[in-house]
C-alpha cells in the first residue's frame, strides 16, 4: 500500500515537472518576440539587421529622435493624429453601436427579426469591397483634397458601418431584466426615459468596453488609412507611419527607431487590453451561454 | 366631409398592421390622391407640420430627378458616351483636353439616384399609410394627433426609428452603397484598360464571370489555387489555434501546476502588443537577413552566404505563416477558454475518474464535446475572421512569393489578399469585384448552415 501511494507520488512529480519545463518553454517562445522589440528599441548601434539579438549598446536615443527629428517622418504629429482620429471615432461608434443594440434588443417592431439578417448578411462582405467605393464618394464630395478632411474621411469611414458590430453589447443588453423596465412603464416613464435613465446607467460595463474598442481601432487599423491617407505623410496614423519606417528608403536609418515607436504605442495599448479582457472572455462566453 | 360606405370590420384594426394595398382601396378619394400629391390627407385634416413636410420632400425630389436624376439615370444605363479627347487648340497652338464622360461617376450617380428614388417611393407608401391612419380617426370620432404628439411618439412608440436613423444612415452611406456598386462593377469592364476618365467602360454582363471560371484561362488557373489555400488556411489556422490554445489553457488550469496566474500573464503580454507591431516584428525577425538567419550563420549550420526561404519558398511559407499565426492565436483561445473550462461540472470528471478513464480519454469524452457544444459560435466566427484574414497575409509576406502562372496573385495570397492586390495595386476593379462575391457566396453559405442552428440564435431570450 505504502509503496503504491510513493510511486504514484513520483509518477506525479514527473508529470507535474515535465509540465513546468514544458510551459517554460513555451514561456520562452512566447515572451521572446517581445524581450526582442524592447530591446531594439534601445540598441545604441544604426542599421538594421544585425546578427545577434542582445544589442552592444544601450541608449535612449531611438525614443528621443522620435520626436526630436520631425523632417520627413514625423512621429508626434501621427501620434496627435491618430488621437484625434481615435476620440471622434470612439464617440460616433459608440453612440451608434449602442444605439442599434438598444433597439433590436429592447424594442420590438415589424422590422427588427430582417433587420438582424439583413446585419448579419453586411457583415460577411470582405470590408474593403466596399473600400474602392466609399473612396470614390469621398472622392466625389471632395474629402480627399486637403489633409485635415483626409482625417475627416477617415473618422466617418471607421464609425460609418460601426453600428453593424452590435452583437455583444446586444448580448448584455439581452441579460438585463424587463421586470426592471416594466416597473419603470407603469409608474409612466416613456421608453425614451428608460433608455436613459435605467438601461444607460445599468450598462456602465459594456458602454465602457465600446468605447474602448472603437478607440483602439484606428491606432491599430492599416488597410483603410493607407487607401484613403495615400502618400500624404503629414496625415498620417501611427499605424502605417511606422509601417513606413520599415520601407527600404528609410529602414537602414529608422530601424530602431521604429522599435521604440512600437514600445511607446504597445503600453497604451497593453493597457486598455488588459483593462478590457474582462469583459472580452465575458462577451464571448456571455453571449454563446443558450 | 365626404361620406363613403365605410368598412366596418377594418376601422379597429391597428395602424400598424394595414399594408399600403388595403390603405390604397380603402381610402377615400384624398388618401388615395395622397399617393400622387404626398401629404394631402394630412393637410386636409388639419395635420400641417406632418403634410406639409411630405409635400416638400417630393418637391424636392423632383426637382431633384428634373435637374440631376434623369441625367444620371440615362447615364448609369449607357455608362457614358463620350470618350475624353485631345483636340489641337488653332489658336493657343496646343493641344487641349475635351472632358468626356466618367463611366465612374455616371455609376455612382446612378446608384445614388436609385437610391434616392426608391426612398421616394418609400415616402409614398409613407404618405398614402399616414393619409389612412387621419381618415380612419376621423371617422372613428378620434381625435386627430398634432404634431407635437407625433414628435412625442418618437421617443415612446417609435423610439426605434429615432434610435436608429443615424446609425442605419452611416450603414447606408458607408456599407450598403458602397457593397452595391461594387456588385455592379463586377458586370463591367472597369479593369486596368477601361480606366476613367480618359476611357470609358460599359456594361459586358456576365464575362468577368465566365472569365473566372474558364477553364485553362490564366484566372481560373489562379482562382482554383487561391482559393484551395485560402480553405486549407482558414482549416489549419482556426484549429491549430483552437485546439493548442485549449490544450495551453487545460495545461495551466490542471491541478498540479503551479504559478497559474503567472503563465497566463506571460501568454497574455503577447496578445497586449498590438497585432501589427507582432506580425512586422516576426516579419524582421525571419527575414533574409534577419537574426535567425544570422545565428544560423554563426553557429555554422549555415554557410556564410546561405540563408534559409522562410518567405520566399512556397511551401516554407504557407508553414511559417501557419505557425506565426498559431503565435499569435493562441494566447487569445486560452484566453476565452479559461473561463468555460472552469464551468465544467467536477462531478464529471470523478465520474470518469471512478469508471478509470485516463487523461486522455477524459480529454476527448467531456472535455472536448464540452468545449465544442459551448464554442461553435465563437469557432464559426473565427474561421469566417480567417478567410477574410488579411492582416497575417499581408503584413507577414504580402502574397510572395510571386508566381509567373498567377494572375498578380503570389503563393501565399488568399482571395482577400488578391482582391486588395487586384483593386489597389493593379486597378482591375471588375474582377476584384467578382472575387468579393465569390468570398460572400462561400462565407454566407457557411454561417447561415451553421449560425441559424445555434442556441444563442434561436433563443435570445431566454435570459430576459
Amino acid at each position: 500500500m505504502k509503496r503504491k501511494t510513493r510511486s504514484m507520488k513520483t509518477k506525479q512529480f514527473i508529470a507535474n515537472s515535465i509540465v513546468h519545463v514544458f510551459l517554460s518553454v513555451l514561456g520562452f517562445v512566447w515572451v521572446l518576440p517581445v524581450f526582442f522589440v524592447i530591446l531594439t528599441s534601445f540598441r545604441e548601434e544604426g542599421g538594421a539587421y544585425k546578427s545577434y539579438i542582445i544589442p552592444r549598446g544601450y541608449t535612449l536615443n531611438n525614443y528621443k529622435k522620435l520626436f526630436e527629428q520631425t523632417s520627413s517622418l514625423n512621429y508626434s504629429r501621427w501620434f496627435i493624429n491618430t488621437l484625434f482620429v481615435a476620440i471622434c471615432t470612439c464617440l460616433l461608434s459608440a453612440f451608434f453601436v449602442l444605439s442599434i443594440a438598444y433597439v433590436m434588443s429592447r424594442l420590438r417592431f415589424k422590422l427588427r427579426k430582417r433587420l438582424l439578417n439583413v446585419a448579419m448578411i453586411l457583415g460577411m462582405f470582405p470590408g474593403f469591397m466596399s473600400m474602392i467605393a466609399v473612396y470614390y464618394i469621398l472622392k466625389g464630395f471632395g474629402f480627399l483634397e486637403a489633409g485635415p478632411l483626409k482625417l475627416v474621411a477617415l473618422i466617418m469611414v471607421y464609425s460609418g458601418g460601426a453600428g453593424l458590430v452590435f452583437y455583444v453589447a446586444k448580448g448584455f443588453f439581452d441579460t438585463i431584466p424587463k421586470t426592471i423596465d416594466e416597473a419603470a412603464f407603469i409608474d409612466g416613464a416613456t421608453k425614451w426615459d428608460v433608455f436613459l435613465k435605467i438601461t444607460i446607467p445599468l450598462s456602465k460595463p459594456i458602454i465602457v468596453i465600446t468605447l474602448l474598442q472603437s478607440f483602439m481601432g484606428p491606432w491599430v487599423d492599416y488597410i483603410f488609412a493607407k487607401v484613403i491617407l495615400g502618400q500624404d505623410r503629414k496625415y498620417y496614423t501611427i499605424a502605417i507611419g511606422l509601417w513606413s519606417m520599415l520601407e527600404k528608403e528609410f529602414i537602414e536609418y529608422y530601424y530602431t527607431q521604429f522599435f521604440a515607436g512600437c514600445v511607446l504605442i504597445s503600453i497604451p495599448i497593453a493597457i486598455i487590453f488588459l483593462v478590457t479582457q474582462r469583459f472580452y472572455v465575458e462577451g464571448v462566453s456571455g453571449a454563446v451561454k443558450g | 366631409m365626404i361620406h363613403k360606405k365605410q368598412n366596418k370590420s377594418n376601422v379597429n384594426a391597428a395602424f400598424h398592421d394595414i399594408d399600403f394595398k388595403t390603405a390604397f382601396i380603402l381610402g377615400d378619394g384624398y388618401t388615395k390622391l395622397s399617393a400622387i400629391i404626398f401629404g394631402l390627407g394630412n393637410l386636409f385634416h388639419k395635420q400641417i407640420f406632418r403634410g406639409l413636410l411630405m409635400l416638400s420632400l417630393e418637391i424636392v425630389y423632383i426637382y431633384y430627378m428634373i435637374s440631376f436624376g434623369l441625367e444620371a439615370i440615362k447615364n448609369f444605363i449607357t455608362l457614358g458616351t463620350n470618350v475624353q479627347e485631345e483636340v489641337f487648340n488653332e489658336t493657343k497652338q496646343i493641344y487641349e483636353y475635351i472632358t468626356g464622360d466618367n463611366s465612374m461617376l455616371c455609376l455612382l450617380y446612378g446608384v445614388i439616384t436609385v437610391f434616392i428614388t426608391l426612398s421616394f417611393f418609400l415616402l409614398l407608401i409613407t404618405s398614402v399609410k399616414s393619409a389612412y391612419e387621419t381618415q380612419n380617426s376621423v371617422e372613428q370620432g378620434k381625435l386627430v394627433s398634432s404634431f407635437k404628439d407625433d414628435l412625442n411618439s418618437l421617443f415612446e412608440k417609435n423610439l426605434h426609428k429615432t434610435l436608429l436613423f443615424l446609425p442605419s444612415m452611416g450603414i447606408l452611406c458607408f456599407t450598403i452603397i458602397p457593397l452595391v456598386f461594387m456588385i455592379l462593377i463586377a458586370f463591367t469592364s472597369y479593369d486596368k484598360n477601361h480606366q476613367p476618365p480618359g476611357n470609358l467602360f460599359d456594361w459586358i454582363g456576365l464575362d468577368n464571370f465566365i472569365a473566372m471560371f474558364q477553364k485553362n484561362g490564366v484566372l481560373a488557373n489562379t482562382f482554383w489555387p487561391v482559393l484551395g489555400w485560402t480553405i486549407i488556411w482558414a482549416i489549419f489556422a482556426t484549429f491549430t489555434c483552437y485546439i493548442l490554445g485549449m490544450l495551453l489553457a487545460i495545461l495551466i488550469n490542471r491541478k498540479g501546476t503551479r504559478l497559474k496566474i503567472f503563465w497566463r500573464f506571460l501568454f497574455i503580454m503577447s496578445i497586449a502588443v498590438p497585432q501589427f507591431v507582432s506580425l512586422l516584428t516576426m516579419k524582421t525577425i525571419f527575414n533574409t537577413n534577419g537574426p535567425v538567419n544570422a545565428i544560423l550563420r554563426i553557429i555554422g549550420i549555415l554557410g556564410p552566404t546561405e540563408s534559409i526561404p522562410f518567405f520566399t519558398d512556397p511551401t516554407l511559407a504557407k508553414v511559417m505563416i501557419i505557425c506565426i499565426n498559431i503565435w499569435i492565436g493562441v494566447p487569445f483561445t486560452m484566453l476565452t477558454t479559461t473561463g468555460i473550462l472552469q464551468n465544467i461540472p467536477k462531478d464529471l470528471y470523478e465520474a470518469a475518474k471512478m469508471d478509470g478513464a485516463n487523461t486522455f480519454v477524459t480529454f476527448f469524452k467531456i472535455t472536448l464535446p464540452y468545449m465544442l457544444f459551448i464554442t461553435t459560435p465563437t469557432l464559426i466566427t473565427a474561421f469566417v475572421g480567417n478567410i477574410n484574414n488579411f492582416n497575417v497575409i499581408y503584413l507577414l509576406s504580402g502574397g510572395g512569393p510571386e508566381s509567373l502562372e498567377y494572375y498578380y496573385a503570389g503563393k501565399t495570397d488568399l482571395l482577400v489578399t488578391w482582391l486588395y492586390k487586384l483593386t489597389i495595386t493593379n486597378k482591375d476593379y471588375n474582377i476584384g469585384a467578382v472575387i468579393g462575391i465569390i468570398v460572400f457566396i462561400i462565407l454566407a453559405a457557411l454561417s447561415l448552415l451553421t449560425y441559424r442552428h445555434t442556441g444563442s440564435y434561436k433563443d435570445e431570450e431566454a435570459f430576459q
